[in-house]
């Protein structure tokens, strides 16, 4: 690959980060995909949809959320000091909100009446519900039926806004599935819906469109640094599922070449082991989802399926962009286990008074790992992307305690 | 000349109706897989779309992706499904086999090697649902190898791009018939005839319409404005769990048959 001079150039006009993304979707919606398309580039550069997104951000999700010195989780590691960018701290406990506030106001712009997400952990859907109350659209949510059995919280909290949650039971009946459903729905309804995708994978513009609404994470991380430290991170850290989180972190970071990008992967019970989620770190290109991008499969190319604790991270793909960066080697992507995470989890609330999501551990387990090959006055800059609540009874029924 | 292109040449000097039914490949079993392909011949196909398994068919409804996934888990994949197309070609020289699918599977076995083994095993066509004109440069062994690659045009499509679909269609142009997935049961003839006239028009090829085809009657109404008919769900939805040859045949003669006999009373 040649060398990259300005990350930031990417994707190109047909979506591609280099060999990845692009537009691998059926001949009925190459249509709405331009038609998305020509809105959004439209849209992103609005004077009035920009503010209109930023009191949106300040008075609804309740930006800018803050960066947080966890000085105790420092002090108990030894190592370099730990910040967390907490996007726990949003409306609806994550950084989903970003995305679905953003995407509902392009939805608006274009005159579309009802939403479709797909979801795996729940909150992705949670923040779609949430944002279609709140502008009047009907919703209906696609979930897989073993993620509705394991996020029974989420799935009331949808209903309670108002949300149509609809089982998914086809294949694994966990994420991907929910989004061959969504997409299915789309199709068939692409005069009045909307399909709000919940991460930077999809085609073209939703990778596009998902890392710029999340971006906001990063700019917002590197300004708090640079006032409140006078310098950029050593590291950056992130869990990837399908990767809107990270992306949003690494992305104001990316033409900072000093600055060190590590995402986490969900390695389940150990890559070795095949129970895992880890597409950027075992998997291989191809083509899933509407884009070319690392893929779990097998042989014959059929996606295999995923394991990890959080369902969040429990995807075959990844956004291509993570794609693009890996081979790049602008960022690198590690796995971090099922077990680490629940370990990151309990240090983080015992030391630090808060529940991350079990999504967010595996960054947090990466930035406890990354905070001992650093001396004590570097720092290691983590995206605590959503908050432990929906996550309780998982961790309780793991560890055999009745609640 | 392909076989696809003789085929459609034949149809048109005797001035009938393609009849072209899709089964997945491997259902309802893989044993029985080459010997349904001789069935949907002997009950009156001109070409056979064969669908390669795959574990996420985005714009595929529930029947075929039930397919698939039994097909799948009966250990199906594509090296098996070009297996079948060499063993049917021992006995079947004339009829073109178009394999309908996703890129994936393509992708990972490599595109140059499947164009070499597909071109060996007797494919005429490649039609890739998830590959749309503008990223099929990834497609160009395929095309060097003469396989032919089957594009799709639906309602949605606008018109600067149709006109690029009809210039740049090899085999057949499939015409999808509404904005929806495989095996919906919404059709409204009257909607689709002007469209695919201007289709017809305008393609350097002839023109299929698929999507939402259930029966004779169905196929009929297509027929005339269409130069072939696709009829997929219907037909694998009929095939499942059929045990036998001779019930996969007689199965087949039964949905066919009728079919076949409309497109030619027209």
């Amino acid at each position: 690959m040649p060398e990259i001079r300005d990350f930031h150039a990417f994707p190109d006009a047909q979506g591609r980060f280099g060999q990845f993304g692009g537009s691998y979707v059926a001949e009925t919606l190459m249509a709405p995909l331009a038609e998305l398309t020509e809105a959004y580039l439209r849209l992103r550069k609005d004077p009035a949809f920009v503010a209109e997104l930023d009191r949106d951000l300040t008075h609804y999700v309740g930006r800018p959320s803050p960066v947080y010195f966890a000085e105790r989780l420092t002090r108990h590691v030894g190592g370099a000091r730990i910040l967390l960018k907490r996007e726990d701290l949003n409306h609806t406990g994550a950084h989903k909100i970003n995305n679905t506030v953003g995407q509902a106001l392009v939805a608006r712009h274009m005159g579309k009446t009802r939403i479709i997400a797909e979801t795996g952990a729940g909150q992705h859907g949670v923040a779609s519900a949430t944002v279609a109350a709140r502008l009047g659209l009907e919703c209906v949510v696609y979930m897989g039926a073993t993620d509705i059995e394991r996020q029974k919280i989420n799935v009331y909290r949808m209903k309670l806004l108002g949300a149509e949650v609809v089982p998914v039971t086809s294949g694994s009946k966990t994420l991907k599935d929910a989004l061959n459903e969504a997409m299915r729905d789309w199709v068939t309804n692409v005069a009045d819906t909307f399909y709000i995708i919940g991460t930077v994978a999809g085609p073209h513009p939703y990778p596009l469109m998902v890392r710029d609404f999340n971006a906001i994470v990063g700019r917002e991380a590197r300004a708090q640094l640079l006032e409140q430290y006078g310098r950029l991170p050593d590291v950056l850290t992130a869990c990837v599922g399908g990767g809107s989180n990270a992306i949003g972190l690494f992305h104001a970071f990316l033409n900072d070449r000093d600055v060190r990008i590590v995402g986490a992967e969900a390695a389940g019970e150990g890559i070795a082991t095949g129970h895992h989620a880890a597409s950027l770190a075992a998997g291989r290109p191809g083509v899933l989802h509407g884009n070319r991008t690392y893929v779990l499969c097998d042989d014959d190319g059929q996606i295999t399926e995923t394991h990890s604790v959080s369902a969040g991270l429990d995807y075959p793909g990844v956004g291509p962009e993570h794609a693009f960066l890996k081979d790049a080697g602008r960022a690198e992507y590690v796995g971090v286990t099922d077990d680490e995470a629940l370990e990151a989890f309990h240090l983080l609330a015992r030391t630090e008074g808060i529940l991350a999501a079990l999504e967010s551990s595996h960054a947090v387990a990466q930035a406890i790992k990354l905070a001992r090959e650093y001396p004590k006055d570097g720092i290691v800059l983590c995206n605590l992307s959503g908050r432990g609540d929906k996550d309780v009874h998982t961790i309780a029924a793991r560890e055999g305690v009745q609640v | 000349m392909n076989r696809i292109d003789r085929r459609f040449a034949a149809l048109k000097s005797a001035g009938r109706t393609g009849l072209i039914p899709f089964v997945t490949a491997g259902d309802p079993s893989p044993g029985h897989a080459v010997a349904l392909m001789h069935a949907l011949v002997e009950s009156g196909a001109d070409v056979i779309e064969l669908g390669v398994p795959f574990s996420d068919p985005m714009a595929d409804g529930p029947v075929i992706q039930h397919a698939s996934e039994r097909a799948i888990a009966k250990g199906v994949g594509l090296g098996d499904v070009l297996g079948w197309v060499t063993e049917f070609r021992r006995r079947d020289a004339d009829t073109p086999v178009v394999l309908m699918g996703y890129l994936n599977p393509i992708e990972i076995h490599g595109y140059a090697r499947f164009a070499a083994e597909a071109v060996q095993a007797g494919v005429d066509g490649v039609l890739l649902v998830d590959c749309p004109l503008e990223e099929s440069e990834v497609l160009a062994p395929l095309r060097a190898a003469g396989l032919a690659q089957i594009l799709l045009a639906a309602p949605t499509t606008a018109p600067d791009r149709l006109s690029k679909l009809c210039a740049a269609a090899e085999g057949f142009l499939y015409y999808v018939s509404f904005a929806g997935i495989t095996g919906a049961a919404r059709l409204s003839t009257t909607d689709i005839a002007a469209r695919v006239a201007d289709v017809r028009a305008h393609a350097k090829a002839p023109v299929a319409v698929g999507f939402g085809v259930r029966d004779a009657e169905s196929a009929k109404a297509i027929a005339a404005f269409a130069d072939a008919v696709v009829i997929g769900s219907a037909l694998v939805e009929r095939l499942a769990g059929a045990a036998s040859v001779d019930e996969i045949a007689e199965r087949v003669r039964a949905f066919l048959q009728p079919v076949r006999d409309a497109l030619d009373a027209r």
